[in-house]
């Protein structure tokens, strides 16, 4: 299926991400290095003694070289070993199991939504450019992108959760144990976020749409006699999936980032929730744990869209 | 029919000797005023922009001596109450006039916006345009780093550093500051990557100028214009991620006024008083769109393709 350059392609994109992936990981164990103070110290907690501050450094291996314990960190979290919550005690990768499911399960609730109404939307656009159904499209796309999705999720709850009670306000059931429960719980704050995601995908589709509309070749199948739906649905969209995989790729970091607040929210035991609760807790390990979760997925999200690219569009693996 | 020229006619000296093909003779300058007024009515949605933007600055500058009421001052006898003539937008949980707190609330979102992105400016300018001009090994890892940091949600970090560096609106602000670096650090590399094969650079080489004089003489001002787009699109994001890291209580501490701690505090009342919810709300709503709407205009006036 993939010829020589497509597969030659991809291999680089995956030898690309390799530097990537070592210099974010890198970031984040530094992040308990810029800890003020001695981290043994921070780490044993208050009205720690002398012995349990020494055992903490012999246990996170504080006093060997920094390298060596980045090297240490990343074999361990290889490993599913990421350290324990200083306060529950619980390994954060159990943690991670527990919450990162749910997180997912909502962001791409989300994304899904996002697309399932933003590319009509864009389409619309596009084929009526400059005309009212366009403008107001823009317009709500405009809002759409200014709307802080915590207040539109806080909008919701008001409408949706406590006059109308069609939906909980509170609480989630992760979807492994019942799926039509975690999709019903999921729907709010899924909308929530999926309203600046649909309005991102609207305007991108939009633009890239109608520059390719414009194009010489299009001009040919108008000439050529296709219908104006043919052209718009089978050429135009084909010719813009390239535009939309990078809108999408994108909405993965926005939307994971989005969540954390949502979840907030709607009390959903996701892993916003818990690195603003390690946060205010002063967890570090969690806190650790949480960003290298959320920055593997979005570097592994966007190498998977980098190597579509090249499968969905052959003229990009010859670049 | 045409007018036959009278051969003996004396045209007026200047016509005669200019080229035909020569350039007008330039409009006189017109003032400033002239110009902002034709261009406040060649793009309606900017002016306004402008407008709502330059009394939130206003607003986030002279607080004190706007609001009719201390944004701090507790009053228990008043309430949750609904808007009156005193309390135009009515009072919060501790009694405390919302329409003051609304207005103080500007100084936060204005000071959050511009530190991120000043901050962001301050990293990814330089560090593009070097990476673009250099090229080579240089460019290549400074791409990297690049691309690492734009995987970084921004919230995400931001919550992250203040739990490290301690709970406040600056750490947070500055750490959203580093992941916009990459962003900026993008567009101008990219134009630096262009300009660098220019006539006019190479000439200045030839004269032997220091490569920071044609970085920052020659370089920097033709890379700018897409940089400004993307800061004052930026200004939105930072906007509304100060809102959603006070709403979580990591950014503007209590008791000082943050729209998004207003946000936090009215939903803990969201049964008893949803009105509360709605002023610092569409101030957040309102303050992005001016300057996505801003930034949109500046885009199409400085690249009339992108449309």
């Amino acid at each position: 299926m993939l010829n020589q350059v497509q597969r030659r392609m991809l291999m680089r994109r995956v030898l690309q991400a390799i530097p990537v992936l070592i210099l974010a990981t890198f970031s984040v164990f530094m992040l308990l290095k810029m800890l003020p103070g001695d981290v043994a110290i921070t780490l044993a907690g208050e009205n720690a003694t002398q012995e349990r501050i020494e055992e903490i450094r012999t246990l996170y291996g504080l006093d060997r070289p920094l390298l060596v314990q980045y090297g240490d960190w990343v074999w361990g979290a290889v490993q599913g070993d990421l350290s324990k919550s200083l306060l529950s005690g619980e390994a954060v990768s159990d943690t991670l199991a527990r919450v990162f499911p749910n997180t997912l399960f909502i962001v791409a609730y989300a994304i899904l939504l996002a697309v399932l109404a933003g590319v009509p939307l864009g389409v619309l656009a596009a084929s009526r450019a400059g005309g009212w159904a366009d403008k107001l499209v823009m317009v709500f796309s405009s809002v759409g992108v200014a709307l802080p999705n915590f207040w539109l999720a806080m909008i919701f709850v008001g409408a949706f959760a406590l006059n109308r009670q069609w939906f909980p306000a509170t609480g989630f059931t992760p979807a492994s144990e019942d799926f039509g429960a975690a999709v019903w719980q999921a729907t709010l704050p899924a909308v929530a976020l999926a309203a600046s995601g649909m309005a991102e995908v609207a305007r991108q589709l939009r633009s890239s749409l109608v520059e390719v509309l414009e194009s010489q070749h299009f001009r040919t199948l108008h000439a050529k006699g296709l219908s104006p739906r043919a052209i718009l649905w089978k050429h135009g969209l084909r010719n813009v999936s390239v535009n939309l995989l990078t809108v999408i790729s994108l909405l993965v970091n926005r939307t994971l980032a989005a969540t954390v607040v949502v979840e907030v929210v709607f009390a959903i035991p996701g892993i916003g929730a818990t690195i603003v609760d390690a946060t205010l807790r002063r967890d570090f390990p969690v806190v650790q744990g949480v960003v290298l979760a959320m920055v593997v997925t979005v570097i592994v999200v966007n190498l998977i869209a980098d190597m579509l690219y090249s499968v969905l569009d052959p003229r990009i693996a010859q670049r | 029919m045409t007018a036959i020229p009278d051969p003996h006619a004396v045209a007026p000296a200047p016509s005669v000797r200019a080229p035909a093909d020569a350039d007008p003779p330039p409009p006189p300058p017109r003032p400033f005023l002239t110009r902002l007024g034709d261009w406040a009515s060649d793009d309606i949605p900017a002016a306004i922009a402008l407008v709502v933007l330059s009394v939130i600055v206003a607003c986030s500058i002279f607080a004190p001596w706007i609001a009719p009421h201390d944004p701090t001052l507790q009053n228990y006898d008043i309430i949750l109450e609904a808007p009156s003539p005193d309390y135009l937008l009515g009072t919060d949980d501790l009694g405390r006039d919302v329409f003051s707190r609304l207005i103080h609330g500007a100084s936060a979102s204005v000071y959050a916006a511009f530190l991120s992105v000043g901050v962001a400016a301050l990293l990814g300018i330089p560090v593009g345009l070097i990476a673009g001009y250099a090229g080579g090994y240089v460019d290549e890892a400074v791409s990297r780093i690049i691309d690492t940091f734009l995987s970084f949600p921004a919230i995400v970090l931001a919550i992250a550093v203040t739990g490290v560096l301690g709970i406040g609106l600056t750490n947070a602000m500055i750490a959203v500051g580093i992941v916009f670096a990459p962003q900026l650090a993008r567009l101008a590399r990219a134009r630096a990557l262009v300009l660098k094969q220019e006539l006019y650079v190479d000439a200045a080489r030839c004269f032997g100028a220091s490569t920071g004089h044609i970085l920052i003489r020659h370089v920097l001002p033709n890379a700018i214009q897409p940089v400004l787009v993307q800061m004052t699109l930026l200004m939105a994001v930072a906007l509304l991620a100060e809102a959603s890291l006070s709403f979580l209580g990591l950014g503007m501490q209590p008791p000082e006024p943050s729209w998004g701690s207003m946000i936090a505090r009215a939903y803990l009342y969201i049964q008893l008083a949803p009105e509360q919810m709605w002023a610092p709300g569409i101030a957040i709503l309102v303050t992005a769109l001016s300057f996505n709407t801003l930034g949109e205009s500046l885009r199409e006036a400085l690249d009339p393709t992108s449309r």
